[in-house]
């Protein structure tokens, strides 16, 4: 067989394996959320399903998919219906770039983990993947013909465009440190010095800040949740949504809640990368070998479920912002100090030639 | 003019106009409410409440002796501000003696006000601890004496309560 059977054979079973993860990791993140917020309000939470009530986001598909599947008369048929697959297909492409691992080899072959994780424009193709999920959910508010799912889809239109910009900016510093956009790259960089624990966070701290606080606006979690906002919007963009199409709105919501917690983890906590590498290295563990990988799968994975029920645990403390405050905030706080951000790191990597 | 003096904003410190040290001061109150033992939280199918005499749920007959106390005077069902209540009275063999042929409560109606109690001369109708009072039709709902009566041990508490305070 040549080599470009073998390349789409090993394509296809990451690509299997990385979907399949995703849609676990929304069940688990499910569980998760409704725990937490338990917890938090002194609450036991699900556990009636399973043990501990672990098979309840099971329970919760299958009622989605049991429910009956309505698209309103006036709405704009064929938008309404495109819009949750458009929202889920980009959640779940960003994927496709984020490396979980570094590489294992097999035979002669240099398997990395990841479907393309070495693609050299990974930052740019995840921010681009992001601010496509906009056009999912303004198309959903837009095509409901409703004025709350309108509402709903104008602000996510809004608050997503003025917190990409900080976002974006903020990324600039990394990019600047690490010198590449390649995602391995990065976590290379932040491996290669300081005992592997030369993490961004350590040299972009306001940077992380901002990132931090945009992401949660481009996740439209609490406290930026206005595009659903339930007390005020009945529910926004997805008011109009029932069964499985509200359910892929669901997942592609908790689906940007990973990618986010993954890309804070890559681009700030050192990715998949170990501390001590030369430890690791003198017991034998050398890159290439499975129990390394699998090593760094883990520090990887830790590092996103932090981040994870970091993204909860918020949601469940600050009340939402009021749509002024959220504007505020967005173009008159975070913009201005991503630029000086970006200005002051541009000039110490010149001034001091690092 | 003074309106605009001392508002909510320019009492805020500095540091609370930060946001993140507040956020954070959030998110510590919160953390420690994760680990408090949650025994507010009644496992209910398992765990039951049971309810003091005074409770005031599903009204039933007393049994007494193999049969009703009730004589069938008509005072509940005169009473009942939902109306929810029917009683027929018979003859029995004994002087001077009715007994309800048919006694209907129709619990869509009942709203547990206990003014059938209140007003009952022989305490033949009381209101019981039982408060799961589900129905699949409104057929269902409309108890006859069957169910309505009950052994006047399992009572007790209800009647004691009323020997006090009524």
């Amino acid at each position: 067989m040549s080599d470009l059977t073998f390349t789409l054979i090993e394509f296809g079973i990451k690509a299997a394996i990385i979907i399949n993860i995703v849609l676990v990791m929304a069940s688990v993140e499910v569980y998760l959320e409704r725990k937490i917020s338990a917890w938090i309000q002194n609450r036991v939470g699900p556990n009636r399903v399973g043990p501990m009530g672990l098979l309840q986001p099971i329970a919760d598909v299958v009622k989605l998919f049991m429910k009956e599947d309505l698209v309103p008369k006036a709405a704009h048929q064929g938008f309404h219906r495109l819009a949750p697959l458009l929202t889920l297909a980009v959640a779940i492409g960003v994927y496709a770039v984020i490396p979980y691992a570094h590489y294992v080899t097999i035979g002669e072959r240099t398997v990395y983990w990841g479907i393309a994780p070495n693609i050299n424009i990974g930052v740019l193709f995840i921010l681009a993947m992001t601010s496509i999920g906009v056009y999912g959910i303004t198309l959903a508010g837009w095509a409901s013909n409703s004025k709350y799912s309108l509402l709903g889809g104008l602000r996510s239109a809004a608050q997503m465009i003025s917190y990409e910009l900080s976002m974006g900016l903020s990324l600039i510093g990394v990019v600047l440190i690490a010198g590449s956009l390649n995602l391995n790259e990065i976590i290379i960089y932040q491996r290669d010095a300081w005992f592997g624990l030369r993490w961004l966070v350590f040299l972009q701290p306001l940077g992380f800040i901002i990132f931090l606080v945009s992401s949660f606006a481009e996740t439209n979690r609490t406290p930026f949740d206005l595009p659903e906002a339930e007390p005020e919007l009945v529910g926004g963009y997805n008011t109009e949504y029932s069964g499985m199409k509200f359910g892929m709105f669901f997942l592609a919501e908790y689906a940007n809640m990973a990618t986010a917690s993954a890309f804070i983890a890559l681009l700030y906590f050192g990715g998949w990368s170990l501390p001590f590498p030369e430890f690791w290295d003198s017991l034998g563990l050398v890159e290439g070998t499975w129990t390394r990988a699998l090593l760094q799968f883990g520090s990887f994975f830790t590092k996103l479920m932090i981040f994870i029920v970091f993204f909860i645990w918020v949601r469940w403390t600050v009340p939402r912002f009021r749509y002024d405050q959220l504007m505020n905030l967005g173009w008159k706080v975070l913009l201005p100090l991503s630029i000086i951000n970006l200005f002051v790191t541009a000039a110490v990597i010149i001034f001091f030639r690092l | 003019m003074n309106n605009r003096k001392n508002t909510e904003a320019e009492r805020l410190t500095f540091w609370e106009k930060m946001y993140i040290p507040e956020i954070a001061r959030g998110l510590g109150i919160t953390l420690r409410q994760m680990f408090k033992p949650k025994d507010f939280v009644r496992q209910y199918p398992e765990q039951r409440w049971e309810p003091t005499g005074s409770f005031r749920g599903r009204p039933v007959l007393v049994e007494e002796d193999g049969g009703e106390r009730c004589v069938a005077c008509g005072l509940c069902a005169r009473v009942c501000p939902a109306l929810a209540i029917e009683v027929q009275a018979g003859e029995t063999p004994k002087d001077k003696e009715r007994y309800p042929e048919k006694f209907e409560i129709n619990m869509l109606r009942c709203i547990f006000c206990s003014y059938c109690e209140e007003v009952c001369p022989e305490e033949a109708i009381v209101m019981s601890k039982d408060y799961e009072i589900v129905y699949t039709s409104p057929q269902e709902a409309i108890l006859g004496k069957e169910e309505l009566l009950v052994p006047k041990a399992k009572l007790q508490d209800r009647l004691e309560f009323l020997r006090q305070y009524k």
